[in-house]
């Protein structure tokens, strides 16, 4: 059995946790919606995209924004999920997002969720979202510690090293599994009348990622031409 | 430094060497994981640059993924993957010499040079980049050629070295072409 | 050399030293500081020498290469004590006249004298000299006296004397002391010094680190590395102490890679200090063990940020820790708990224990104790470094210590705290600097950049620089900070090429509250600042590049034409030689002209042009 042993309220209810909860796990047991691009249930939060902000309100202090999935419930917090302060700064997250990764899925509909209808800036073409989903996925699940994070600022990337996959590959197609910007069709090397096969030969795959579909701009990607 | 040309054996041969003076550079180092930056950049100073090889040897000796020293490689700015030219000139673009108007210094030296901050002549003999801030901001606008340290910066002044300096040297470059 | 053990020991070193230092009748110091390095420093000390040896007095006269003095505007510095001569812009060549007239003779140069540019006379001691006057150089003072790397020249001085006294205290009574100081970070952060170290203490664990911040990325601020350079042992103390009350038996200090010689002063600060037992095993017979280690940065502005220098130190990429509201003293370091201070900070410790935390407690205002050193630079006639008690007003600082505006121009703003600041407008000049107070004027105090602004600065540009830097040095891990900014610098971009819109300045305002509210670090959540603080009291200036597509100040290129006025032109052709572009044409004696499709506004025309005949429209 669970123990409860910390209270706080979130959205004027008083809900339970446990200590080292995240006050979005805590939400997500009481059905309280709260949008999120980064988090990944059983991989460990990393709170980057900061579309779960939440405004938090602790004793006397001036309520703060911070992300909900990282910060750790604690005794007396007040937490507040839908006050226009939070609704304003994740539309504008959103717009951020979605103007920087028009024709990804995923970050379509966030901003379609958070109520963008128009986009102020000028419109990019990328297609990873530096959610580092694939990356916790491979290093914290897989043990491959294959991809990462490479370069800083805007040049910030997901590769691998030199653009070369390493030993440490193990093939799994992890990343490719768990990345919320994929949803393309096969791209792999066809043989007319034939069903593609690709997952059977991985081999003859280019060797820069496990799929050539990582938002890398080298040849061997199909999306590459189009980005950059 | 790094052409297609060189033959297997010799480029077997650099790799070797190269691995070796890693491993040199790792022996001053006693508890290595958290001196990671440092190594890389001893590494930097003997090589001028990193070579894919000795950030392999790094990550194997360290007991590290390539991908983490990778990244650290590509994060940090002193920290470089290509081969730097012979001689470097650097600009300071600090607040300091921002407000004295080192962007116009910016445009001269790009176009004496002909080449833009952080990119290397064809010859690889010269390097040209730009810092944030050398902490020299009393005498701004600051170029440093060669670390030597030329103060209080004017466009005009700069032109003037930079074509002693080139002359010197005897680089080729535009802008004695152009005059 | 034999261990220092004891206090008695050390008192034995201090008369010892004294002793032979009393052989010598004249001390020449040359300033060694990056600043005068850059003036050719290194050459007249050679001289020096040579001609030392050439009289036959190198017995008699020392000379010494000493940290920053802080005139860095007007370097190279030579001081001859005992009688505190301060002569300034010396050169090679002036050398021989320095020996003869002030070395072996008591007389003076009076052409390298200082000369008051108000009243003209010329000032012969660096007490009397208008800069230094109205400073109080507590930190600083010490850097003319010592040869940074001689840890005899800091004993002499009473160095590690507060190390002796603070080792018979307990460790409670040390942190009650700093409390009962007021001291607070120097960072920028303004956080009381003696609660973090309580903080620290009273997290349970066996291992605990100090670390000393010396990774000052705010361009336009110098003085953390003259600390380090200049007085390395004054930093090393304060860490042993710090360190002895925290219960730490490990430091680091973190140094920027671009500070070549602050890293090499601190780590021959190091190897002496535990030559002679003031580092390592049982520190002066006490039992208490300590020892620090150089950690240079791989250059990026962030790792500044304490979370993101930790993750650097334990070799990764300098991500700042997601888990923001846990603090460093709680899991710092490899998860145990860590107490990061700025350099200067760490500086203020040894004075503090030495004179009595009542006395560091009157210097100062009411929120704010102590001195605080900036470093004054941009369009101010005596850049260098400043240190001066807190509260002191900015128009104190500027004018009387700075000596006013270069050339004569109009005071536009002061930029404070670097990136992560904001600017300060002339009708403020009366703001006492403290910390509170500037962050009510919209700014902060950072680490103590001062950037000096006149009105042939550009607020929008300015704007658009730190923007500029700060895209550069986000590390990219969180998406306001990361897209934020560049999407700030697009529209700031936009406004200062001319293409800015009505509603633009709404829209920068709208991010740059939602940048500030939600980035992951400190180098987010105060990203906005320099627009804001633009946006505060210059929106007239965004407005004039919205509406009028003009740049006053006549910086953003794209906005600026140049033309040659014809009842001014002589025809002499200067500006025809000159421009890089080929862009002006006219026959000798006739009226230029340029031609605007080629003008690329550098500008070298007009400053160029003897008769005034080039004005930008």
């Amino acid at each position: 059995m669970i123990v409860f042993d910390t209270t706080l309220t979130i959205d004027g209810i008083k809900v339970n946790g446990k200590k080292g909860e995240t006050i979005l796990e805590v939400a997500k047991r009481y059905g309280i919606n709260i949008p999120t691009l980064c988090f990944v249930e059983n991989l460990p939060s990393y709170g980057a995209c900061r579309l779960c902000v939440v405004e938090i309100s602790k004793g006397k202090n001036p309520p703060i924004l911070s992300a909900s999935c990282t910060y750790d419930i604690q005794e007396g917090l007040v937490v507040n999920t839908k006050s226009e302060r939070v609704v304003k700064a994740r539309k504008i997250l959103a717009e951020l997002l979605v103007a920087s990764a028009p024709n990804v899925k995923i970050a379509q509909d966030i901003a379609a969720r958070c109520g963008v209808k128009e986009v102020r800036f000028k419109m990019e073409d990328n297609r990873c979202v530096l959610c580092g989903i694939c990356v916790r996925m491979c290093h914290e699940q897989m043990g491959g510690e294959a991809l990462g994070f490479v370069g800083r600022g805007i040049e910030r990337k997901i590769q691998m090293p030199f653009n070369k996959r390493p030993k440490e590959c193990l093939l799994c197609r992890g990343c490719e599994f768990v990345c919320p910007a994929m949803e393309i069709p096969c791209q792999g090397v066809k043989i007319p009348g034939e069903l593609c096969g690709r997952c059977l030969r991985m081999d003859e795959m280019p060797y820069c990622c496990t799929l050539g579909s990582f938002g890398c701009s080298c040849d061997h990607n199909p999306l590459a031409s189009s980005s950059k | 430094m790094e052409t297609t040309a060189i033959n297997p054996s010799a480029k077997l041969r650099i790799d070797t060497e190269r691995r070796r003076s890693v491993n040199c550079i790792l022996k001053n180092y006693k508890d290595s994981k958290s001196n990671l930056i440092s190594i890389l950049q001893d590494i930097q100073e003997k090589f001028s640059y990193l070579p894919t090889e000795t950030l392999e040897e790094v990550a194997k000796k360290l007991n590290l993924k390539l991908i983490d020293v990778y990244g650290v490689a590509t994060f940090y700015k002193s920290l470089r993957l290509s081969p730097q030219g012979k001689h470097n000139i650097t600009l300071c673009l600090g607040t300091a010499c921002h407000v004295r108007a080192s962007a116009k210094i910016l445009d001269e030296i790009q176009s004496q040079l002909g080449i833009g901050p952080g990119s290397t002549t064809e010859n690889r003999e010269l390097t040209f980049n730009t810092v944030n801030c050398l902490g020299v901001c009393a005498i701004g606008p600051v170029v440093v050629i060669d670390g030597k340290y030329y103060g209080r910066m004017t466009p005009i002044k700069t032109r003037e070295m930079l074509s002693k300096y080139l002359k010197k040297k005897n680089f080729s470059n535009k802008a004695t072409e152009k005059r | 050399m034999k261990k220092i053990r004891t206090k008695k020991n050390l008192e034995e070193y201090r008369k010892r030293i004294k002793k032979e230092n009393s052989k010598f009748k004249k001390i020449v110091t040359i300033c060694g500081g990056t600043g005068c390095h850059a003036y050719n420093c290194e050459q007249v000390k050679q001289k020096l020498r040579k001609e030392l040896v050439k009289n036959g007095l190198l017995k008699k006269v020392a000379l010494k290469v000493s940290g920053c003095h802080g005139f860095c505007e007007n370097g190279p510095i030579v001081t001859i004590r005992p009688e505190n001569i301060f002569y300034q812009r010396v050169s090679e060549k002036d050398v021989p006249e320095i020996m003869e007239k002030s070395i072996l003779k008591n007389k003076i140069v009076e052409h390298l004298l200082y000369e008051d540019p108000v009243s003209r006379q010329k000032v012969t001691y660096l007490e009397e000299i208008p800069f230094y006057k109205s400073q109080k150089r507590l930190l600083l003072g010490k850097n003319g006296l010592i040869e940074p790397d001689k840890i005899e020249d800091y004993i002499v001085q009473g160095g590690y004397g507060a190390l002796v006294k603070v080792l018979k205290l307990p460790a409670q009574k040390i942190i009650e002391i700093i409390k009962a100081s007021g001291l607070r970070g120097r960072g920028g952060g303004g956080f009381p010094t003696g609660r973090k170290w309580e903080f620290c203490r009273n997290t349970e664990g066996e291992i605990k680190y100090v670390i000393c911040n010396c990774d000052e990325g705010d361009p336009g601020a110098y003085m953390d590395r003259s600390l380090l350079e200049g007085n390395p042992h004054s930093v090393i103390e304060g860490m042993i102490i710090g360190a002895f009350a925290i219960g730490s038996n490990q430091g680091y200090i973190y140094v920027r890679h671009e500070y070549p010689l602050a890293c090499r002063n601190a780590q021959i600060a190091i190897r002496q200090a535990r030559k002679l037992g003031l580092l390592g095993k049982n520190i002066l017979g006490s039992g208490f063990n300590f020892d620090i280690q150089i950690a240079k940065g791989g250059g990026a502005f962030v790792c500044g940020e304490s979370t993101a220098l930790i993750a650097s130190l334990e070799g990764r990429m300098g991500e700042p820790r997601d888990k923001q509201h846990l603090h460093t003293t709680e899991s710092g370091l490899w998860g145990k708990p860590t107490n990061i201070n700025n350099v200067e900070t760490w500086a203020n410790v040894p004075l503090i224990i030495n004179n009595g935390p009542e006395w560091f407690y009157q210097i100062g205002n009411e929120n704010s104790k102590g001195t605080k050193i900036f470093s004054l630079v941009g369009k101010v006639q005596n850049t260098g470094l400043v240190e001066v008690p807190m509260g002191t007003t900015l128009r104190e600082i500027i004018f009387e210590i700075g000596g006013g505006i270069l050339n004569g121009k109009k005071f536009k703003a002061v930029q404070t705290g670097g990136p992560s600041g904001g600017c300060v407008p002339a009708d403020s000049l009366d703001l006492p600097v403290d910390y509170e107070q500037l962050n009510a004027a919209g700014s902060m105090m950072g680490s103590g950049g001062m950037i000096v602004m006149d009105e042939d600065t550009c607020m929008v540009d300015v704007a658009k620089y730190f923007l500029n830097f700060l895209k550069e040095e986000s590390c990219g891990k969180c998406l306001p900070c990361r897209e934020g900014i560049k999407r700030m610098l697009e529209i700031v971009t936009d406004i200062s090429e001319g293409r800015g819109k009505e509603d633009t300045l709404d829209l920068l305002e709208e991010l740059s509250a939602v940048v500030t509210d939600t980035s992951l670090c400190g180098l987010g959540k105060t990203a906005a600042n320099p627009v804001l603080s633009t946006l505060r009291y210059f929106r007239d200036e965004y407005e004039n590049h919205i509406k009028e597509k003009k740049c006053p100040a006549g910086v953003c290129v794209p906005l600026l034409r140049y033309e040659i006025l014809a009842d001014c032109c002589k025809g002499c052709g200067a500006c025809i030689k000159i421009c890089p572009y080929n862009a002006i044409s006219g026959k000798p004696k006739e009226i230029h002209i340029i031609n605007q499709d080629i003008c690329a506004k550098c500008g070298s025309c007009k400053t160029i042009c003897k008769f005034n005949a080039v004005q930008l429209q």
